[in-house]
């Protein structure tokens, strides 16, 4: 069932190939080695969840895949463009590749509307009354219609997320990497958050999910990963991962959260 | 104006406090072109301490170490010397280093005024604070904020522009406020080159008026006049640019 992993960087990239793919990637803070020789291969539309306990280097993992932390060594390809390269254009891979934080990392003094609006202006240099129609219709999207003058001070934690996530689709990015994006918030906001997410997931969007969410886990993800100590220990459909774990750091895990 | 000149006489017999400024043609429009002249160095000034500011906090941030070095090496010299020796040192030291032109009438002239170099020493002496300030300011945005415009495609100078300034400059407009303040009390210093300026018209007049003490106190309560415009201008700003849930402005 595992699939070969890894294609030739600089070819031209096509829908059948992984759009992400993570080869025998190293990282180390300092003495500390986050990630052991991780891989991982990602389709075209697929939901993957990663999970695993605090300090696995889950995040570090989604961070290394859009240029935001750099990997010591192995090779990330993202839609056959290599991320481990010197002369990596991070705007281009940037464009493709959007991210929601834990902390959802608004910019304070922009309202919400502002806040979508800004980089495909700045960065894009887009058409300022085309980027605010798309704008408005993100943030309908996210439930948010109403809010878009509204600062993000003046919104609860998971409107300000919705706002982020609208925020990320803005660049029109053919991959979305959510790190633990429900982790600072209360259970009731949580849902909302969730629903937009899967929505998202249901429309054909590539997501890359590190969660602590379970049941989310089990019934929006295409497959599940799961971390510990820096290696990827097992991973299988949801189906299959809940139901027949196979290794023992996993059905610890499971017992512990489950 | 007239009514005001005659008040001025009356004053002058009846209590013998003699504001000269208020009835005497000359002195008057010395008094009122050493107010703009203060008012020119100041805001001349502050526009280019703020643009070393903006630009020297950026740079200090910079990758290259020489940048980073070299900026540090301005904060020291200016920060470390006072005011009125630097005015000193351009205007009598490096003034002479420079080559001489020739102005209208044929006459040797130096490449820059009394004028242009206190506009040149102040713009530095309180550009050097306000790099400082900036990026107190700077520092106070958190790096998660700068990682989410990093992974939106934004460039280092994109970021910087957009948002990490825009919200250092709302984190340190009070430390901003306190030295523009200060760099407009400095200006006159600038007296000590005889830039014609509030201090050095109010000294002619009560050299020749012989009334120290009332110009004294016309001086100060012109001081108090002018900074306050300045804090006012300064608490306006801030007032426009609060953001509800951030800093501590008073709200839109």
């Amino acid at each position: 069932m595992k699939q070969p992993i890894g294609t030739p960087a600089g070819v031209l990239w096509t829908p059948e190939q992984p759009i992400i793919s993570v080869v025998d990637v190293r990282k180390s803070f300092g003495a500390f080695e986050v990630l052991k020789g991780v891989s991982l291969d990602v389709k075209k539309g697929e939901a993957i969840c990663i999970i695993g306990p605090s300090g696995s280097g889950k995040s570090t993992l989604i961070r290394c895949i859009n240029a935001l932390v750099e990997i010591d060594s192995g090779s990330i390809l993202v839609e056959n463009q290599e991320v481990n390269d010197e002369r990596l254009d991070k705007l281009k891979l940037r464009r493709k590749v959007g991210m929601v934080f834990q902390q959802y990392n608004l910019f304070p003094h922009k309202t919400a509307l502002q806040n979508v609006m800004m980089a495909p202006i700045n960065v894009l240099k887009q058409d300022k009354k085309e980027v605010e129609e798309r704008a408005r219709k993100l943030l309908a999207k996210v439930r948010l219609t109403g809010k878009e003058n509204n600062y993000p001070g003046e919104l609860s934690g998971g409107q300000q997320q919705r706002v982020a996530i609208a925020r990320s689709l803005a660049m029109r990015p053919d991959i979305m990497l959510f790190d633990e994006v429900t982790a600072a918030l209360d259970p009731e906001t949580v849902k909302e958050v969730l629903v937009t997410i899967r929505e998202l997931a249901e429309e054909g969007m590539t997501c890359l999910l590190v969660t602590h969410e379970m049941k989310f886990a089990r019934d929006v993800a295409d497959h599940i990963y799961f971390t510990d100590k820096g290696v990827i220990v097992e991973h299988a459909p949801p189906a299959e991962f809940f139901e027949n774990a196979k290794d023992e750091r996993t059905k610890t895990f499971l017992g512990q959260i489950l | 104006m007239e009514a005001l000149a005659e008040w001025g006489r009356a004053l002058y017999e009846a209590t013998g406090i003699n504001l000269t400024i208020l009835y005497d043609q000359f002195d008057q429009s010395r008094f009122i072109s050493g107010i703009w002249m203060t008012i020119y160095l100041s805001i001349i000034s502050l526009f280019f301490s703020v643009i070393i500011g903006v630009v020297g906090a950026w740079a200090q941030g910079s990758p290259i170490k020489a940048v980073r070095w070299a900026i540090n090496g301005f904060i020291v010299l200016f920060r470390n010397t006072p005011p009125l020796v630097q005015i000193f040192f351009f205007y009598f030291g490096i003034s002479n280093l420079l080559p001489y032109v020739e102005d209208a009438d044929g006459m040797r002239a130096p490449l820059f005024t009394n004028i242009q170099w206190a506009i040149i020493s102040l713009s530095l002496f309180a550009g050097a604070f306000n790099i400082e300030i900036f990026r107190s300011g700077i520092e106070a945005v958190p790096k998660s904020t700068l990682e989410a415009a990093e992974a939106l495609g934004y460039t280092r100078l994109g970021a910087y522009r957009h948002i990490v300034l825009p919200l250092a400059i709302r984190v340190c407009l009070p430390a901003l406020n306190n030295n523009l303040v200060n760099l407009l009390k400095t200006t006159s210093l600038a007296y000590a080159i005889a830039v014609p300026e509030l201090l050095y018209a109010s000294k002619q007049i009560w050299t020749d008026a012989q009334n120290v003490p009332t110009m004294m106190v016309v001086l100060l309560l012109t001081y108090v006049a002018l900074v306050g415009v300045l804090v006012w201008a300064m608490n306006a700003w801030e007032r426009s640019m609060a953001v509800p849930g951030y800093g501590q402005g008073r709200g839109r």
